[in-house]
């Protein structure tokens, strides 16, 4: 009994510990040490989980914690930071996974009510959605599929059928808990509903998708935490998925789309007018930049996917160096949804030593837009595309966008004239105030910083 | 433990959640993320009592792949988020 009543106050020291790690998330400057309080909860809910008289073996315990410690310290060392959103999918996906099993080894329990069967399904349906779906996401992420979107025809009534399927799976399993047969079919109904989930969302929304994989794990070890009858499990748990789904709103909002559009629309696929796009397009050499940025007083950096990809984020951050000797302002606006998941932007440029006050989200950057002598968009499209703003037929019209094309200069690194993820004309390009630099983004902006320091 | 007593934790724990991420500074989305992960991975604490229970050799077997599992999940969430966070430095403070 004095064992128990320990555990039980130690996971209230833990909960603190989580509370208190998320709220210190919330500032820069108390991020880290949140994320080591954080930490120290997980330690000793798990240290103290281990003196539970259940616990007879620790062989088994001891193995699998060696060799899932060693897997997670090397992947999580050997990372690269442009490859951190497959790597946070992968964890996620690995989170769920671990629900899921968890949950089949509550159906080994003694006493099994309806309830607990309910919460033992739910814990395999959620874990198994977020463990394969999250895996898509890796993939798609990581280039190992193709990060468009993945349609074919019936796809809607297709996975409705799917969803009622696993429902009435999971009440054939609620009502005959001793048939096997319903138990793994409601892995692989679970684990296909993840993967239909996710093929269909285009490279663009990953943001989106990956916040809501994220708030899954946190929901799949809650219905764990019922079936097992731990407590701990769903504080922890609906703090996680609380927090995911805020993400996702946030996300949502900053694209103007509700996440029901996300998952079902197959955004991009289709293309659509955007209307006649008036002007040419200019073109502008490296040299010509050159003295443009030379003369610059104020400099405004739009970063984008195209940023992590081409892996420019040093040689920005050099450019900014240069362009601060030379007496300019140098300031960064961040689109909510620029890269491949929340905050993509910020870690790379973080990555390069760029201090976070630096960074300007779209809010504080749009007003004084026109005051900035030269914008540059730096594999950023959608995010920039004053369609937006103006056109309003066009898919993405009402999405908050960085008014790049307000500023007096607008300067678009990009490789070709090829569309963006959600594949539409951008306009911006076209404007008076606009020059092209076409090429590799770290090899124009290695040619600017040469010509800058000499 | 009953149940009105489980949902009770439920409903106050997402309440405090929300209020908890609401004022996180879009700078931080990613590690808040990560972070968040990390804490998903609690479900090791459930895992733990399959894993060394007097189970059969099934409940044995899906208990430990769900230790690695999970403790792949908290170790490299927590690291990697700590990586990250290493690297968010304010203006003053870069040379």
């Amino acid at each position: 009994m004095s064992t128990n009543l320990l555990i039980n106050l130690s996971y209230t020291v833990a909960a603190v510990l989580f509370i208190l790690g998320l709220k210190f998330l919330g500032s820069p400057a108390t991020a880290r040490r949140g994320n080591t309080l954080s930490a120290l909860g997980m330690l000793l809910a798990v240290v103290v989980t281990l003196l539970d008289q259940a616990i007879i073996d620790y062989r088994w315990i001891l193995l699998g914690i060696v060799i899932g410690g060693v897997i997670g310290t090397l992947a999580a060392r050997l990372v690269a930071m442009t490859a951190m959103p497959e790597m946070v999918a992968l964890f996620n996906g690995f989170g769920g996974l671990a629900s899921l099993l968890v949950g089949w080894v509550a159906l080994a329990q003694p006493r099994l009510d309806s309830f607990l069967l309910l919460t033992i399904f739910l814990s395999i349906l959620i874990g198994g959605v977020t463990f394969t779906g999250s895996l898509v996401a890796w993939g798609k992420l990581s280039e190992k599929l193709p990060g468009r979107p993945i349609l074919f025809r019936g796809q809607r009534p297709a996975n409705a059928g799917l969803l009622l399927a696993n429902i009435a799976c999971g009440a054939l399993f609620v009502l005959y808990p001793e048939q096997h047969f319903w138990l793994f079919l409601a892995v692989v109904l679970s684990a296909t509903l993840g993967v239909m989930t996710v093929i269909p969302i285009g490279g663009a929304d990953m943001p989106v998708i990956i916040s809501l994989l994220n708030s899954y794990s946190g929901l799949a070890a809650c219905a764990a935490g019922f079936a097992i009858n731990n407590n701990i499990l769903i504080v922890a748990g609906s703090l996680v998925g609380a927090s995911g789904i805020i993400l996702t709103n946030i996300m949502c909002k900053a694209m103007n789309r509700t996440l029901g559009n996300v998952l079902f629309s197959g955004f991009g696929a289709a293309g659509g007018a955007t209307g006649k796009i008036e002007g040419e397009v200019t073109a502008l050499t490296t040299e010509d930049a050159y003295y443009v940025l030379e003369a610059a007083q104020s400099v405004v950096v739009i970063p984008g996917y195209g940023m992590a990809v081409a892996q420019a984020q040093h040689v920005v951050k050099e450019l900014q160096l240069l362009l601060e000797k030379n007496g300019c302002e140098v300031v960064y606006a961040i689109h909510p949804v620029a890269g491949r998941m929340p905050g993509h932007m910020n870690v790379l440029l973080a990555e390069a030593d760029v201090p976070y006050d630096l960074l300007l989200e779209m809010d504080e950057v749009n007003p004084r837009m026109e005051t900035f002598d030269v914008a540059i968009v730096i594999g950023a499209n959608d995010v920039v595309n004053p369609a937006a703003r103006e056109t309003p037929g066009s898919p993405i019209y009402g999405m908050p966008i960085i008014n790049a094309d307000y500023a007096r200069t607008v300067f678009v690194l990009k490789r070709s004239m090829a569309s963006g993820f959600a594949g539409l004309d951008n306009p911006l390009f076209y404007r008076k105030n606009t020059r092209m630099i076409f090429g590799d983004a770290k090899e124009t902006l290695g040619r600017l910083v040469r010509e800058l320091s000499t | 433990m009953d149940l009105v007593y489980l949902s009770f934790i439920l409903i106050l724990s997402v309440f405090l959640g929300f209020e908890l991420i609401g004022k996180v500074p879009a700078t931080l989305h990613t590690p808040l993320m990560s972070g968040a992960n990390a804490i998903s991975g609690i479900t090791l604490v459930g895992a733990l009592v399959g894993a060394g229970g007097q189970g059969s050799t099934l409940t044995i077997v899906l208990g430990t792949m769900a230790v690695v599992f999970a403790t792949i999940n908290v170790v490299g969430g927590y690291l990697v988020t700590d990586r990250m966070l290493a690297m968010f430095k304010k203006r003053d403070k870069v040379k």
